[in-house]
């Protein structure tokens, strides 16, 4: 377990859009009647993004008011799930992989990187851009070391393409998510030994509904 | 090797469209209509025929599992919910499912749903697949456009998909736990029994699958139990997506039947063991819960990757993510960060698991460079038996079993790292672990 707690300064009010708003009604409806708990997470992923990328005391009140949910309730929610921010990140939030296979591979290298291009990790940036963290596994382990910046995965990295993608993003100039050599997604590198017989893309003549 | 026309995942590397119509080329959502007119009992013996075992880590057979459903739907509905929390470190196999191939697991789910009498599934995919969820409900609306699935669709089954997300929970993949959090609650995993196929999802019968095992469900109803069954071994049958991870020298997906030996699969694929296949050290075969197998003859050269290869070996299958470590790789640090992964996930309901967590990493962190007491190492031990199947879930089995694995096959290492310690002067004194 990791000790999550609200962060000291919050601000003085949270309100849903009416677009947000809107949207969250459309959440609790895909759930059966009675049952609107169940949107509670992507409804605080919402309020988390309206935010800027981390969630306040008040959203976090205002997510438990909408579902008729006691607060606490959405508290321990927003506690659990390490995706929840509970304190301000930069608006390029660098979620470095740090688990044996990334690990393996050089995620050490890219720690060192970030610490020297954006800071302490959990710190954001004077000027608000940056911040990063280290996270248990995202699931690219045939693509380690990777990070995942905001929504992106950027994979198959080295100490300097992280410091390029960094940079790209300080210059304004986001970079192509995905892997950062020359491969195609999961297959090898210098291109897939299977999957190369056309046949199998055409579709079978017997069948059909 | 595999021929190529006895792939599932056919886009396993996005070459080719996701959508649906790129995916009804590669035969997906072909004859669909024909195979659910067969009828519940027929799907399910099938599913058993064809000897498909879960491909989520536990490997509990497939068809098996679906028959512990109600026959008849009383007053509670059914449901489907499909397990897309994929996050076993070394595990990214659903993954490419979800953003290459999404119509093979919504076809899954439908032909799932309709053998255990289900009208809604949720998928759950965890949260920090961002894109891989939007690619998957753009996947799902194409299917409802196309009246492939919802109500009054042309197959004549209504049938609901709902695609549901975490935010960061590597218990939540644990299935109850699962349940929970769709729930709209913490993921901390249930007391079993009730089994979720008696009292599942807000309390109705519930069936959790992989979305490996769902997405494979179109290909063995449309080429017939009797070609997966063919492929592999005896109660290991099928494909298999396998993730090749660490140092190698090309990494990668692949899938590959069940049963290939882990020398071939690593070195026909991913281009071998870094500097070679002697300078392998360890492999851990199944994702970081399972204890990790040795170099040697009797050990990871003969290993086969099925289930009951793996077990063999004292180890098990799991979901098939091999991670691959060289001679020039630290194997107590890197069982000593999979611990850390460990304690940073308990979900701290059950104390041997909360407080065992926290207390197995500081010891494998001090034994990484030495600075421990070699009566440790069987204190350890006895605390890995001490959590091990003393918890509510797995999740205590899974953090105890890869450290067995490493006193199992690396005392020495340790005790020589110990002793190397203890050999040269230091300012502090060696601390003991609490007992």
């Amino acid at each position: 377990m990791s000790v999550r707690r609200l962060a000291e300064k919050q601000p003085p009010s949270f309100a849903f859009t009416p677009a947000n708003l809107e949207w969250a009604r459309g959440q609790v409806a895909k759930y059966p009647e009675g049952r609107q708990q169940s949107a509670v997470i992507p409804i605080l992923w919402r309020a988390q993004e309206q935010c800027g990328g981390w969630l306040p005391q008040k959203a976090i009140e205002a997510t438990a008011e909408l579902l008729g949910m006691a607060k606490i309730r959405v508290l321990e929610v927003a506690t659990f799930y390490t995706m929840f921010n509970l304190s301000p990140v930069g608006r390029y939030h660098v979620q470095l992989c740090g688990t044996t296979p990334c690990m393996l591979r050089g995620a050490e290298d890219l720690k060192k990187i970030c610490h020297r291009m954006i800071g302490e990790a959990d710190a954001v940036t004077a000027d608000g851009a940056f911040s990063w963290t280290e996270v248990e596994c995202l699931g690219a382990c045939v693509n380690a070391p990777m990070v995942q910046i905001n929504a992106d995965y950027y994979e198959d990295l080295t100490p300097e393409i992280l410091t390029r993608i960094i940079n790209d993003f300080s210059n304004g100039r986001p970079p192509k998510p995905g892997p950062q050599i020359d491969r195609i997604n999961s297959a090898p590198v210098g291109g897939p030994n299977t999957l190369t017989d056309p046949s199998i893309f055409e579709r079978a003549k017997a069948g059909g509904n | 090797m595999l021929a190529d026309k006895d792939r599932i995942f056919k886009n396993l590397y996005g070459q080719h469209d996701w959508g649906l119509e790129g995916a009804r080329k590669r035969g997906a959502w072909d004859g669909t209509k024909a195979i659910l007119d067969k009828g519940r009992d027929w799907l399910i013996n099938e599913c058993k025929a064809s000897g498909q075992r879960g491909r989520g880590g536990a490997g509990f057979a497939t068809g098996l599992k679906w028959s512990f459903m109600p026959k008849q739907v009383g007053e509670r509905p059914h449901y489907l919910v499909i397990n897309a929390d994929e996050s076993e470190p070394g595990t990214c196999k659903d993954r490419e499912v979800m953003r290459h191939d999404p119509h093979l697991l919504i076809e899954g789910c439908l032909i799932a749903g309709c053998a255990m009498a289900v009208h809604t599934c949720y998928i759950y995919i965890r949260g920090e697949f961002i894109r891989e969820r939007e690619r998957l409900q753009a996947a799902v609306d194409q299917a409802y456009d196309a009246k492939l699935i919802g109500k009054n669709n042309l197959h004549g089954y209504d049938f609901d998909i709902v695609v549901h997300h975490g935010a960061g929970a590597y218990i939540c993949g644990e299935e109850t736990a699962l349940l929970e959090s769709l729930e709209g609650k913490k993921g901390q995993p249930r007391l079993k029994p009730p089994f979720p196929a008696n009292m599942g999802l807000y309390g109705c019968p519930t069936t959790v699958n992989n979305v490996e095992t769902i997405a494979q469900v179109p290909d063995i109803m449309r080429r017939g139990a009797a070609w997966f069954a063919g492929i592999g071994r005896a109660y290991n049958t099928g494909t298999k997506l396998y993730c090749i991870s660490g140092h190698v020298e090309r990494p990668c997906n692949v899938e590959e039947n069940m049963g290939i030996p882990l020398r071939e699969l690593i070195e026909r694929h991913a281009g071998g063991v870094r500097g070679g296949w002697d300078n392998l050290l360890a492999v851990i075969p199944g994702g970081s819960s399972m204890p990790l197998v040795p170099a040697g003859p009797d050990q990871a050269d003969t290993l086969l990757m099925d289930f009951d290869g793996c077990r063999d070996k004292k180890s098990a299958l799991g979901t098939a993510a091999v991670i691959v470590m060289d001679k020039s790789d630290d194997i107590v640090k890197a069982m000593a960060r999979i611990s850390y992964f460990y304690k940073h996930e308990s979900c701290g309901q059950c104390t041997p698991c909360r407080e065992g967590m926290g207390w197995m990493w500081r010891v494998l962190n001090r034994m990484a460079v030495g600075h421990a007491t070699k009566r440790e190492i069987d204190m350890l031990w006895e605390v890995t038996t001490q959590i091990e199947g003393h918890t509510i879930c797995a999740f205590g089995d899974g953090a105890a079993w890869p450290v067995q694995g490493l006193l199992r096959h690396f005392r020495p290492e340790i005790e020589r790292r110990i002793d190397q310690y203890t050999a040269n002067p230091h300012p502090e004194p060696v601390s003991v672990a609490a007992e």
